[in-house]
């Protein structure tokens, strides 16, 4: 018995000390800890921050941040952060509970400020199409949401504009954390905010080739609002969020809406269940065009693994379907 | 009237597979819902929809997002959990509910473990559950192969099963079907809330086993005819539950129980067979 009870002693000690050293060993690099809520976010991070920032994701490739539940693992990397990015506009439900249970004290930075939000509608996912975003004006409007119908449209990425403000904004977060970074941050936002702007030119140029009255397509959630405004594509989805849950008129609306107007391709997302889509898609004989990556990028391997190749696999799945 | 309720139905493919496989269903559920009503058993439902976690979570580590690698799991999680609870409420002092709660939670906590480890936020239980608005050709044939099966089953072991409700005792001392009915009809059970799980998900997969025949006790005195009672409630009400959500705009799923519900409340109230309204009118007294 007491044989026992030493060696019990033993171990906690040996698991105690161990644990202690790794987190010694964390400190040692010098390296500005960052915490990014999604992958997205992550990989903005990543490349306005270089090498002086070490970021690490919460939510990660093909994850879904509506229905994300934080771990103790998670929290732990919290607390040990030194800046958090997370959306905002009422992405990241989770957030508070996370930050307070963590006891993070770090930097707290809003990507989404300063964007100009869209609402979605909770009744109706109808998004027309408008004329392309004016790129001087950036009104600042916080998210109105006065009826209990309209909500903040989180999904702001999807337009390479607002992406220009989210890397702006981690820039600024990022120096006012590690003044002494200045000069890298804003060199490696100054490059990044360049490939923006190109991807940016490159999607415009392809959705202008296609013909005006192909410019529709289903998808299974609202999350291509920004895109759609942006870029002259209208976006008709079954549910807002992946929480919810589709109604017999919802279904009935859309495939009604893809026979009269030949809406040609249905869209799946790589964080939702494809069976209903499917379902729609052959009812109506129009085509499963591919899978659109919205609240997530891919792993390495996949076709989506940083933000821009995510607009360029979009974009290609899209033309390629609408084409044709 | 009759026009606008048949419409949808003509109008979408997607109603009328929802029709075909909320009938399904509504055949093969009910009947064992009766008879976990009658053996106390009716909380099962509920608690398989927890333990078949493990199972789908060692499907997804070993084959990614394979339905049927995970809804395979998933039955043989359902199944170990059942068979372990039966075992244990006829070896030792606890009786079924009691190890049942045991069991499915282990489950369940496993079952979490083992999707956590993968670490991805993807929610498995999502993906493995369908809905009744979304049946494929794959669902379809499932619930249906599913149903002939349970329903083939149930006829060849309706006396023994009857009997191990109301006397399990004594058909163990007449006959050795006592066990074997009793491992078939847990299988029987995991294997429609599976199919039902990933065919309509889990709402409205243990809500049609059940809630219908809760309501058919208030209407007649003998197994067959709250069999049949279960039966037609739980069609009428998927057909009440399809046209609400279509002419109403709210998800199916709910709309269907809350349709079963509500008659369950109705047969409380004036079900023929112990509805309270009735006990509450004076009758006539009894004269020489």
């Amino acid at each position: 018995m007491r044989n026992r009870l030493l060696t019990l002693i033993a171990f906690a000690f040996i698991a105690l000390s161990l644990s202690g050293g790794a987190q010694a060993a964390d400190q040692a690099d010098g390296k500005l800890k960052a915490v990014a809520s999604f992958s997205i976010l992550g990989d903005m991070v990543k490349n306005v921050g270089g090498d002086r920032v070490e970021v690490s994701t919460l939510v990660g490739p093909n994850g879904d941040a509506h229905l994300f539940s934080p771990t103790p693992a998670d929290a732990k990397m919290l607390a040990g952060a030194d800046i958090f990015f997370v959306n905002g506009l009422g992405f990241e439900g989770w957030m508070e509970r996370l930050e307070n249970a963590s006891g993070f004290t770090g930097a707290l930075v809003v990507t989404s400020g300063g964007v100009m939000p869209i609402t979605m509608e909770e009744d109706d996912h109808h998004h027309e199409a408008e004329a392309a975003d004016e790129r001087g004006h950036v009104e600042h409007e916080a998210a109105e949401d006065h009826d209990a119908d309209q909500i903040a449209d989180p999904h702001a990425w999807q337009n390479l504009y607002n992406g220009e403000i989210y890397v702006r904004n981690i820039r600024d977060g990022l120096i006012a954390v590690d003044p002494e970074g200045k000069e890298t941050y804003e060199a490696n936002a100054e490059t990044y905010l360049a490939a923006i702007e190109a991807e940016d030119k490159a999607v415009r140029a392809a959705i202008a080739k296609l013909p005006e009255s192909r410019r529709k397509i289903i998808t299974s959630h609202d999350a291509f609002g920004y895109f759609g405004n942006a870029y002259g594509l209208e976006i008709i989805a079954p549910t807002a969020s992946t929480e919810s849950e589709a109604s017999a008129q919802d279904v009935a609306k859309i495939i009604r809406q893809i026979r009269e107007e030949h809406i040609p391709a249905v869209f799946l997302e790589n964080v939702t269940d494809r069976r209903l889509l499917d379902r729609i898609a052959s009812e109506t004989g129009a085509k499963v065009g591919g899978t659109l990556y919205s609240d997530a990028l891919s792993d390495k391997d996949g076709p989506a693994p940083t933000y821009l190749d995510m607009f360029k696999h979009n974009v290609g799945a899209l033309t390629a379907a609408l084409s044709s | 009237m009759i026009d606008s309720l048949v419409q949808p139905f003509i109008e979408f493919a997607f109603m009328r597979r929802a029709l075909v496989g909320s009938l399904a269903i509504s055949l093969t559920a009910p009947p064992i819902g009766v008879f976990l009503v009658l053996r106390r058993m009716s909380l099962m439902g509920d608690a398989m929809g927890h333990a078949i976690l493990p199972g789908a979570a060692i499907g997804y580590l070993l084959a990614g997002l394979s339905l049927f690698a995970m809804s395979l799991g998933g039955f043989a999680a359902g199944l170990a959990v059942a068979l372990a609870a039966g075992l244990v409420a006829r070896s030792t002092v606890l009786r079924e509910d009691a190890s049942l709660a045991g069991f499915y939670l282990v489950s369940l906590a496993l079952g979490v473990m083992l999707v956590s480890m993968r670490g991805s936020s993807v929610d498995l239980l999502h993906v493995l559950f369908g809905s009744v608005l979304a049946l494929n050709d794959g669902a379809l044939i499932l619930i249906a192969a599913i149903a002939s099966v349970s329903l083939v089953t149930l006829a060849l072991l309706y006396r023994p099963l009857v009997l191990e409700c109301f006397d399990p005792q004594f058909l163990r001392s007449v006959s050795p079907l006592s066990s074997p009915t009793h491992l078939v009809f847990l299988v029987l059970v995991v294997l429609n809330l599976v199919a039902g799980f990933q065919a309509l998900g889990t709402l409205m997969a243990v809500g049609i086993m059940l809630l219908p025949a809760v309501a058919a006790r208030f209407w007649s005195e003998d197994v067959g005819g709250m069999i049949a009672v279960a039966v037609v409630s739980a069609f009428g009400s998927s057909v009440t539950g399809l046209l609400v959500s279509y002419y109403v705009n709210v998800p199916t799923g709910p709309a269907v129980i809350l349709a079963c519900g509500a008659f369950y409340l109705l047969s409380m109230l004036v079900g023929v067979r112990g509805g309270v309204l009735w006990g509450l009118m004076p009758r006539k007294h009894l004269e020489a």
